[in-house]
Parts: C-alpha cells; sequence; structure tokens
C-alpha cells in the first residue's frame, strides 16, 4: 500500500474563518520537504465559511493546492467531525506525509485520526527531514525535558504523521504571482456527526496568548509577592511579550495557571524568552529549553537557569527590569 | 458510574541530575514513580467518586515493577488496578500503547468516563489518551481544567487552548484527559496505603487481551526510534555582571545590544 501513497500535505488551522500563523509556518516545512521529494504540496483546511484571501495565501506562500473542506458543524474544532473528513481526504488521496501544529488541535486531531489510519505519529518535531528516495520521513523531537534529540522514523506505514512545534520555522512569505489549485468541498452529512457539542468560550484576558508569543517574559518567585507583578507586567508591555509564570509562582496565587510555562504548564518555543528571577528547574527548563534566545536575570550566579542561557544577568531584578525599560525606551525600541 | 484511570509509571524526572560533561541524565538509582501528570487525573476520578458515587480501576502498562504504580493510586482511593505487563509489549510506541490500553479497557467491559494524564514526563507525547479513545471509537476532550457537571449520560468540561478555556458538552461513554488546573491531588491515607498493600492486582498479558500479536510491541510500532543524540549547539552564557545601580544600567545596555544584534527588537 505504501508503494502508492504520494504528496506532502500539512494541516492548516483557522480560527474564527482566518488562519492561523502556524498554517504559514507549517508551509516552510512542506515547501521544503516537497520540493526534496518532487512532490505536490497541499494544504488541508477544515472550518466554515473560510476566508478566500487567506486561501489564496495559501497558494501565493508555496501550497500547490489548497482543499478547504467547509460546513456550519465545522465551524469550531471538534475531534469527531474534524477526524472523519480528515480520513476521507487521506482514503481519497493517499499522502505520504501529513504534518500539524503541535497545538491543542493538532495534538488532539492527529492522534484521533493516526489510530484509525494505521498510521504512525511523531509528536511536537522540531526538525523535518525526508529521504528522497524512499519517502521516509525524519522526525526529529526532543526528549527528555530537551536535553537530547531522538530521531524517529516510519518505515513502513502511509501517511507519516508529525506535529511540529509552533515557531521552530518561520512562517512562509508570499510569492508575488505565485497561484495554485484551490479546491472548496462542503462534506456529506454522514461525516459530520459528534457525541460533543460546545456550550461556549471564555477569552483569557491576555492580549499575547503564551503559545503563539515571540517574546515571553517569565515571572520566578524571585518577584518577591504579588504585588511586584507590574514591574515584570511592565517590561512585558513595553517589549509586547506574553507573561509567563513559574509553578511556585501560580502556586502562590501570583498569576493564574494559563501563564504557567513548564512540564505540568505551557511548552513554549518564543524567539525570546526572558526569565526574572527563575531558578531554572528541570520541571520548568522542559517548558522553554527550545526558545532560541534566552535571558535570564537572577541574583545567583550558579542559579540553574544560566545553564540554558545565552545572556546571563547576575543581579536583582528590581534593579535590573527598570535600567532595561530606560535603556530600551531610550533607544526607542520599547513602547510606553 | 464506572470510571477508567490510566496511569503510566515513569523515571521520577525531578530526582534526576544532568551531567554537565556529556549533557546527558544521570539515571542511576532514579526512582519510579506515577506519571506526575497522572495524578490529576486519579484525584478528578476520586472527587467524582465521592460527589456522584463510582467505581474507580486504574490500569497501567509496564514492566512487572509497574504494580507499584498501581498500589500507590489505590493508597488514594482507587478501588482496583489492572496491570497490562507482557515481554510482547515491549517497544511500544504510542500507537501500540493505545490500542493495547484500548483492549483492555474492553477487557473490563469499558467506563463510562476514562480519564488520561495531559501527557507522559518521559515519552512527553501527549498521544496515548487520544490514540485510545479512537482505538475505541470514543469521543476525546484534551486538556481538560474543570469537570462542571455530570447528568445522566453527559458530562461538562471546560478545556484549556491557546487562547482561553472551550466548554463542551459530551455525551458518555467518552476519554478526557485533564491538566494540572482540574484538581490537587490528594496524599494517600493510612488506611488506603493498608488496601494498597493487600490489593489483588491481576496482571493481564498478550493472551488475556483481544490483540493481534501484529499490532502490538515493537513489531506492531509503526515509528521507529533511529537515532539519538545531543543537540549541537549547546548554549555559552555571556555573563552580565549587575550587582549595583551602575552595573545595571550598564548590563541594560549589553542587554539591549544582544537583543538588536540578534534581531530581537
Ligand atoms: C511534578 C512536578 C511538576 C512541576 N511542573 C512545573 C512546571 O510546569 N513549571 C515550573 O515552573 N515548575 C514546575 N515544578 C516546580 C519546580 O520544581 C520548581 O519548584 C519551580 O520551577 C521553581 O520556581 P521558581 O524558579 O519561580 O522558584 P525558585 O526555585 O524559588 O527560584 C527563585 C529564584 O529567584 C532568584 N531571586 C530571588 N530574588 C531575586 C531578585 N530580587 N532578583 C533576581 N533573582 C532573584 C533566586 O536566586 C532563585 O534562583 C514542578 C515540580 C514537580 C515536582
Ligand atoms: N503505558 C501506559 N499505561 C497506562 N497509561 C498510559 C501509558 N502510557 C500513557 N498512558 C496514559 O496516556 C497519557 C499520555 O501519555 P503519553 O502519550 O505517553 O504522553 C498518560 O498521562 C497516561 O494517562
Amino acid at each position: 500500500m505504501s508503494a502508492e501513497a504520494a504528496g506532502i500535505w500539512i494541516l492548516a488551522e483557522s480560527s474564527s474563518s482566518a488562519l492561523t500563523r502556524v498554517s504559514f509556518e507549517l508551509l516552510t516545512r512542506g515547501v521544503e520537504l516537497a520540493a526534496k521529494r518532487s512532490a505536490q504540496l497541499t494544504a488541508l483546511v477544515i472550518g466554515h465559511d473560510l476566508d478566500k484571501a487567506g486561501l489564496n495565501r495559501l497558494t501565493a506562500c508555496g501550497a500547490d493546492r489548497v482543499i478547504a473542506v467547509e460546513a456550519p458543524a465545522l465551524e469550531h474544532f471538534l475531534v469527531e467531525p474534524y477526524a472523519a473528513v480528515m480520513l476521507k481526504m487521506i482514503e481519497k488521496h493517499r499522502p505520504e506525509v501529513i504534518i500539524a501544529g503541535a497545538t491543542s488541535l493538532g495534538r488532539t486531531l492527529m492522534p484521533y485520526v493516526a489510530a484509525k489510519a494505521d498510521a504512525g505519529l511523531t509528536a511536537d518535531c522540531t526538525i523535518l527531514d525526508i529521504d528522497r528516495d524512499t519517502g521516509n520521513l525524519l522526525q526529529t523531537r526532543p526528549a527528555i525535558g530537551g536535553n537530547i534529540l531522538a530521531t524517529i522514523k516510519t518505515p513502513r506505514h502511509r501517511p507519516q504523521m508529525a506535529t511540529v512545534r509552533p515557531h521552530s520555522a518561520p512562517p512562509a512569505e508570499p510569492r508575488e504571482g505565485r497561484t495554485g489549485e484551490i479546491i472548496r468541498i462542503s462534506p456529506p452529512d454522514e461525516l459530520l456527526s459528534s457525541r460533543m457539542r460546545r456550550t461556549g468560550f471564555k477569552r483569557e484576558e491576555s492580549d499575547h496568548p503564551l503559545q503563539d508569543a515571540e517574546t515571553v517574559v517569565v515571572v520566578g518567585r524571585g518577584i518577591g509577592r504579588k504585588e511586584n507583578i507590574p514591574v515584570a507586567a511592565e517590561l512585558a508591555d513595553a517589549l509586547g511579550a506574553a507573561l509567563g509564570a513559574t509553578r511556585d509562582v501560580v502556586d502562590r496565587g501570583w498569576l493564574s495557571y494559563p501563564h504557567q510555562v513548564g512540564l505540568s504548564g505551557k511548552t513554549i518555543t518564543p524567539k525570546l524568552y526572558i526569565g526574572l528571577g527563575v531558578s531554572g528547574s528541570i520541571q520548568h527548563l522542559a517548558g522553554m529549553q527550545t526558545s532560541q534566545n534566552i535571558i535570564a536575570v537572577n541574583i545567583d550566579p550558579d542559579a540553574q537557569i544560566f545553564r540554558v542561557a545565552d545572556a546571563a544577568i547576575v543581579g536583582d531584578l528590581f534593579d535590573v527590569v527598570p535600567a532595561l525599560l530606560a535603556r530600551a525606551r531610550a533607544m526607542g525600541v520599547a513602547d510606553g | 458510574m464506572r470510571i477508567i484511570v490510566l496511569v503510566k509509571q515513569v523515571p521520577e524526572t525531578g530526582a534526576v541530575k544532568m551531567d554537565e560533561e556529556t549533557g546527558t541524565m544521570v539515571r542511576a538509582g532514579v526512582e519510579a514513580i506515577v506519571n506526575p501528570l497522572d495524578l490529576y487525573a486519579v484525584e478528578a476520578a476520586l472527587a467524582l467518586k465521592e460527589t456522584q458515587g463510582a467505581e474507580v480501576t486504574a490500569v497501567s502498562m509496564g514492566p512487572p515493577a509497574a504494580a507499584k504504580a498501581l498500589r500507590e493510586v489505590i493508597a488514594m482511593g482507587v478501588d482496583a488496578g489492572v496491570l497490562v505487563s507482557d515481554s510482547a509489549f515491549a517497544g511500544s510506541d504510542t500507537w501500540a500503547t493505545g490500542y493495547t490500553l484500548a483492549a483492555a479497557v474492553r477487557r473490563l467491559k469499558g467506563a463510562d468516563l476514562i480519564l488520561c494524564g495531559e501527557r507522559a514526563t518521559d515519552g512527553d507525547t501527549g498521544q496515548v489518551g487520544p490514540q485510545t479513545a479512537s482505538f475505541l471509537d470514543l469521543p476525546v476532550a484534551t486538556y481538560v481544567s474543570s469537570i462542571d457537571a455530570v447528568t445522566t449520560g453527559h458530562i461538562r468540561v471546560s478545556r484549556l487552548v491557546e487562547e482561553g478555556y472551550e466548554g463542551l458538552d459530551i455525551s458518555l461513554p467518552a476519554l478526557i484527559t485533564v491538566v494540572k488546573e482540574v484538581a490537587e491531588p490528594r496524599l494517600p491515607t493510612l488506611g488506603g496505603k493498608k488496601r494498597a498493600r493487600n490489593a489483588d492486582i491481576p496482571v493481564w498479558t498478550a493472551d488475556d487481551l483481544d490483540v493481534d500479536p501484529g499490532r502490538i510491541g515493537l513489531d506492531g510500532s509503526p515509528t521507529r526510534v533511529v537515532k539519538i543524540f545531543r543537540p549541537q549547539v549547546a548554549r555559552k552564557a555571556e555573563m552580565i555582571r549587575a550587582e549595583d545601580e551602575s552595573e545595571a544600567a550598564a548590563a541594560a545596555g549589553r542587554v539591549v545590544e544582544f537583543m538588536t544584534d540578534r534581531g530581537l527588537l
């Protein structure tokens, strides 16, 4: 069966009918894989009333073909209809590779589909490559809290499926005049049944969702008390960054759980992580070690966090943060 | 109601030290514990037992020593444990693990609700929950942060996603994976520990389950680890001293320069 599977697919994600950033990061990956394998690149989008300009952008950014499956019942992610649609598409087109974002959607839909499709699935890849001849996808992911990397192959099963960490590749940019085929499909009702219903949505107050943020300022217990949180929040605001926290900070009620970064919180891979009074426990490192750049401020020169940092500032955060703000503002590189 | 909790035994990473020379983990003498994220699933099950009345069974797949993990959750208040253990299961990836756990759930004649941790701290994939649900053809909700209501045949939950909390109404039977926010795990009680010591924990092998021998263990696993290596660019931190206010100002300048150089501003 594996002989006939062909084509590289990415799963684009939409939120309120607009495509999310990770969709374009996946295109960057997809374009590379498709070129190596001389294969067609398809972007699959599932949703409702998808914005035409967004679909065109997918082709401008590298997709040879966009398959948009739309129905009111697909407006929000529900695992059963989404999986039914995806399985139908896999059965019909038999792609060789499908990659999706390691988001709350991708991390739910992909395993659900992989189980039923007899497909191998690798979670949270940071590096992807493909063997030109065999089409075997080489999936590399951090293991044991980012301390080692493991490369995984799926030699006999097709499609080969993988989720990819958000922010682990730059988003693809549109190329002038590049177009592709756009197929819009209304699925039959039998694919749309669900034993689950969405009852509502409560948006988190934060303007900068942690996992999407390019810059994250993380508060550790070194901040001392809840009343001092604004010191870090001001820096985050000035840099347009999201605010994260260690578990100790969350357990003390200084910030809420959605801010927690680490083993029992979120895994983040921003371009820039700034830790303020964070010791760098192994559980915390597990959630942030793969950030592209790490700056840490800690009063203790032996703090663990310095082992993964690019810039280690040994000092009191209450001296350093105001100085940093003043400097950044003076240079006109921060707001406020 | 009948509840099944899937718990995995993992090495205690908190106690693991890094070998600074090689950048690898020193695993010697590392204790095996219940996957810390599974304790939240156990607690959620026990809370339902208290409010709704439920019979809670924990299932773990692993080596014989994983019976200890089951005894630990029995000590917390879980009613019974089943160990799924056979050398034929060794080397299972998440696909084969989900396949096997689904067969164990079937042998238990299913449940109204199956609970999993968000992910295991060793494999760190979070795939086994949704895959088990898929093999059982059950609806699944991941990242559940609270169980808001249980009515006949339905459960209402909130789920933590990128931009906030999503509310879901799910018809039972179903599988959910929970995040830390769902509950604060209780400690084992003295009586619980005694019960755990005396508990009879059946061990189910491949022969006891309705599984296809070609779909279990390493052979049944679609994925293969082909290489393990250390990240090449070990970070080398530039140390910047900021021990008083004037040093802080200089340090701030250096940091802004660093961010500018790397295109971070
Ligand atoms: C199963 C399990 C799961 C866990 N999951 C997570 C998780 O998801 N995320 C997480 O973060 N933790 C997690 N932890 C907890 C983790 O082990 C640590 O306890 C926690 O990360 C420490 O948080 P911290 O760095 O804020 O506090 P501390 O370790 O107390 O560090 C505070 C740091 O601030 C420095 N400091 C103090 N004052 C100042 C100052 N004025 N200026 C500058 N620096 C200062 C100190 O030198 C110290 O290094 C988990 C633990 C377990 C057992
Ligand atoms: N071997 C296992 N036995 C029982 N439950 C497991 C096993 N592996 C994984 N699980 C469950 O699936 C969840 C996710 O695990 P993972 O996909 O390995 O990150 C865990 O938190 C457990 O609830």
